[in-house]
């Protein structure tokens, strides 16, 4: 029996699994899909937000602002890229102003720090290529970027390291408290916990109806993105907000950590909590939106468009609680889900020693994980005696974003070991870039087949039925 | 410092190699990226290749095995698998490979051939979901031609570009069945002999002015949506229609692969995202040369053997200090005539000026003038289509003189 199960391992799971890792517990995280970080935490802004939309007093607000103060410590330990580039909420009229004025109140009841009201001037001065129509902005020096399945990843790999244990594939179907454990099933496993915490995002409603918890409701709200090239991210230098709506907080303009440019996101909500598909009409939406934000935004640069689906409960909070004894959810955790992760799974956790969960700290965590980045930011003299050491680290396998066979080679030994090209793609950048593994993809088959010891033709890219061949040509097929 | 280092050895880097070891110079290194020397060659096993540079028709590997024997027997140093990670505005390059880990090289001349790459699909904004089964034409070749494997049983291909249309034969020959080629131009991109070749007989039908609406499928792709497109290129909703099928393929362009030139600071052209270059192929950064498909995009691969072959020789007299520039007379083109290469003209002598022009046109006039509006050259074509790629070699006697060339289509 474990002392603690999570469902689903996005980045509140994961950021909760390392966090549990540091004590003496036993602990399992249930995924039901093929790799960690499959859900929200794969498709969204990786902006960790200052912490002014959130109302005062709600736990949205006192978790973003603790969440964002908490991630530069997090991200340094665990090897994730995360940059402190500031973000602007930019204005076009009068009314906006007026908006931008309450969200600077509240960012100050919220204790964001260095909020300031910028005239045009300033603002255009600050960001160049902003519209010109643009009449006045909220700046954020606390605004920050990161990757978000690069955190959530590195975050599971880390308590992987320090004992957690992860079970992909792994639906729960049911949930029964028996005696004094929850015996929660899959269809073809079952887990024993003394305590369950409820992350599984858009499904979250589901597993909490399973212990009869029928007070709330998930829904998915689909959000499109249009990424452009690593050539583009200086197109601005901070995340770029319009004034925000009921429905979010609109269309960004925003480099990424990788130097992108990424733009997004609708906000449509929709019945389909698998449906992960883009529309022409969300992805027009994305680029009109963007141009009237920022000017010179070099469309034909684009590289890929995808869909992320939110999960927005229905209380307008995140909605965590114990609905049982040694139960908790973390539900409806939509933006500023990713800012506030670490937080909550500090907030959860003392809510489990609260319900009588012992913490006795492991004399053996090691809070450090090294990413397969760390070839990429290495010295040319450190990656010379790396290559020496494992020449897979001379040869390039990704063009576009150059990553080496020992990266690759490297994030497949790493907890969480990806099976498949897009967890490849998820820890390395390789297939990230222009040409989108174009050139790469043939080779990291190969490379996927010969570690996981399995056919060619079983590789895939993403689990599940996603194979990347179907067959040999007649002449392999003859020569078998 | 090395004399000549030539970034890419597929047919415009080999091509390269040769021709300055033909006008004297020894000291001459390609780096290579890939395993083998030939490039894309590699992959291409179709023929038709060599038939104005060798008037016989070979397949890819075999006009590769052509200029590798000839890079051979000159004993040109050549480095595989080695991947160059920038170069300077000053020709200092630093590369990368198993044995010699990350290096540095200073070179008296630098050739770029580093080819092009795929416009993927991303680039597209196709709606739908994100499946397996859909891959660029190349990268299809490369499994099937190169791995042994097959990407899919049922295809439609978006985009005619020539690679499109070879997958699209390769595919059926390999017991694959090929739904459609959509096109969303009214005209094809690809050869004329490629749609008799590699469509017309084996029935697949061509759909031009079509393209690809949205994408089905959660895991492996299930099914395409297609629709025609009117005269904007915007699909008309009413004429959408689902074909099943597991695999996509794209050929939908090809984009000169020129991160590198960036980083040594050689200006681009913005309609053919390559170099641009004089009629040496000497880009504005000094002994920088360019040529082949980092160039602009060619048709057939003889016409990159013959670029490099320029490059190859020009880059020599620059090493030997014989190549002066004279004159400073930039080449314009009016828009029917999409771009040319040289976009400049630096030294008074026949030159051959490469062109395409942007739309299909009949019973035409080439002209070219002079800043003072003057004809100094006129051809008449029957037929000019994006696809083929035009070529009219101008007399020294006409440049004399002259401030200015502009290239235009009298219709």
């Amino acid at each position: 029996m474990y002392d603690v199960v999570i469902i689903g391992a996005g980045v509140v799971g994961s950021m909760m699994a390392r966090l549990l890792s540091a004590f003496e517990l036993s602990v399992c995280v249930l995924e039901k899909e093929n790799d960690v970080s499959n859900g929200a935490t794969k498709a969204n802004s990786g902006i960790v937000h200052a912490g002014f939309d959130a109302v005062e007093g709600t736990l949205k607000a006192k978790l973003n602002v603790r969440g964002s103060q908490m991630m530069p410590k997090i991200c340094k330990e665990l090897g994730v890229d995360y940059k402190n580039n500031g973000s602007l909420v930019i204005g076009f009229c009068d009314e906006d102003k007026n908006t931008l004025l309450k969200l600077f109140l509240r960012g100050q009841k919220n204790g964001v720090k260095g909020l300031e009201i910028l005239d045009r001037d300033a603002l255009l001065k600050k960001e160049p290529n902003v519209s010109h129509n643009a009449v006045c902005a909220l700046w954020a020096p606390t605004g920050a970027i990161v990757s978000p399945y690069e955190l959530a990843i590195a975050a599971m790999g880390n308590a992987m390291d320090n004992g957690v244990r992860l079970k992909l594939d792994f639906e729960v179907k049911s949930i029964k408290k028996e005696c004094e454990a929850y015996v929660i099933s899959s269809d073809k496993e079952t887990v024993l916990a003394r305590y369950v915490i409820n992350a599984a995002g858009v499904f979250a409603d589901r597993v909490a109806k399973m212990i009869g918890d029928n007070s709330f409701k998930i829904h998915a709200r689909r959000g499109e993105y249009v990424l452009l090239d690593s050539e583009c991210g200086n197109t601005v230098s901070h995340t770029i907000f319009t004034t925000p709506t009921k429905m979010g907080k609109g269309i960004l303009v925003s480099p990424t950590v990788h130097n992108n440019l990424l733009l997004g996101p609708t906000s449509e909500d929709i019945e389909n909590k698998e449906d992960k598909s883009t529309t022409q009409k969300g992805l027009f939406n994305v680029i009109m939106s963007a141009e009237k934000s920022v000017d010179n935004i070099p469309r034909n640069k684009t590289i890929t468009s995808f869909c992320g689906l939110r999960a927005v409960g229905d209380t307008g909070d995140f909605i965590i609680n114990s609905p049982v004894k040694g139960f908790i959810n973390l539900a409806g955790i939509e933006s500023p889900g990713l800012s506030a992760s670490p937080a909550i799974a500090e907030y959860a956790l003392t809510m489990l020693k609260n319900q009588g969960l012992a913490t006795v700290k492991k004399s053996s965590f090691n809070p450090i994980r090294k990413s397969a980045h760390y070839f990429k930011y290495a010295s040319t003299e450190e990656k010379n005696e790396i290559i020496k050491r494992d020449s897979a680290f001379g040869r390039i396998i990704c063009r576009c974003e150059t990553v080496t066979e020992g990266e690759i080679l490297y994030a497949i030994r790493t907890n969480p070991k990806p099976r498949d090209l897009d967890g490849i793609k998820r820890r390395t950048r390789a297939q990230m870039g222009r040409c989108q593994g174009g050139f790469c993809s043939p080779y990291i088959t190969e490379i996927l087949a010969r570690e996981l010891n399995i056919p060619v033709e079983k590789v895939t890219k993403c689990g599940g039925k996603s194979i990347i061949n179907t067959g040999k040509t007649k002449e392999e097929t003859l020569n078998d | 410092m090395t004399e000549l280092v030539i970034i890419g050895g597929g047919p415009a880097g080999m091509s390269a190699a040769v021709a300055a070891y033909e006008r004297g110079i020894r000291d001459i290194l390609i780096l290579e990226r890939d395993s083998s020397l030939g490039g894309i060659l590699q992959q291409c096993i179709h023929n038709g290749f060599g038939l104005h540079k060798f008037g016989e028709e070979l397949t890819g590997p075999e006009y590769a095995l052509k200029y590798i024997n000839m890079v051979f027997k000159r004993h040109i140093r050549y480095k595989l698998n080695t991947m160059v990670l920038d170069i300077t505005n000053n020709k200092v390059i630093t590369a990368t490979n198993e044995t010699d880990g990350i290096f540095k090289i200073e070179a008296k001349a630098v050739i770029l051939a580093m080819g092009c790459r795929e416009r993927p699909k991303g680039a597209l904004n196709i709606a739908g979901t994100r499946p397996s089964g859909i891959y660029t034409a190349g990268t299809a070749q490369k499994f099937v031609n190169m791995k042994g494997y097959m990407p899919g049983k049922n295809v439609v291909i978006l985009g005619s570009g020539d690679i499109g249309l070879i997958m699209a034969r390769r595919m059926t020959l390999e017991g694959a069945k090929v739904h459609a080629v959509c096109e969303l131009m009214p005209y094809s991109g690809g050869l004329p002999r490629n749609i008799e070749q590699c469509l017309n007989d084996f029935n697949i039908p061509l759909k031009l002015s079509h393209t690809v609406t949205k994408i089905h499928g959660k895991e492996r792709l299930e099914g395409v949506t297609i629709a025609r497109v009117d005269e904007s290129r915007n699909p008309i909703p009413e004429t959408e229609e689902y074909i099943s099928c597991d695999t996509l393929l794209l050929s939908v362009g090809l984009i000169p692969e020129n991160e590198l030139s960036k980083t040594a600071k050689v200006e681009l052209s913005h309609i053919t995202s390559g170099a641009v270059v004089d009629q040496d192929r000497q880009t504005n950064a000094e002994g920088i040369f360019a040529c082949g498909n980092v160039l602009h995009v060619h048709d057939l691969v003889d016409f990159v053997s013959e670029e490099a072959e320029i490059a190859g020789k020009s880059a020599a007299e620059y090493i030997n200090g014989t190549l002066k520039k004279t004159v400073n007379i930039p080449i314009k083109t009016d828009g029917k005539v999409r771009y040319s290469v040289p976009q400049m003209i630096t030294r008074e002598k026949d030159i051959t000026v490469y062109f395409r022009v942007a739309d299909v046109f009949h019973n035409v006039k080439i002209n070219v003038k002079n800043e003072n509006g003057e004809l100094v050259f006129s051809k008449r074509r029957t037929k000019a289509v994006p696809g083929e790629m035009e070529s009219i070699t101008i007399k020294e006697d006409k440049i004399k003189n002259a401030k200015e060339l502009y290239i235009e289509l009298e219709e």
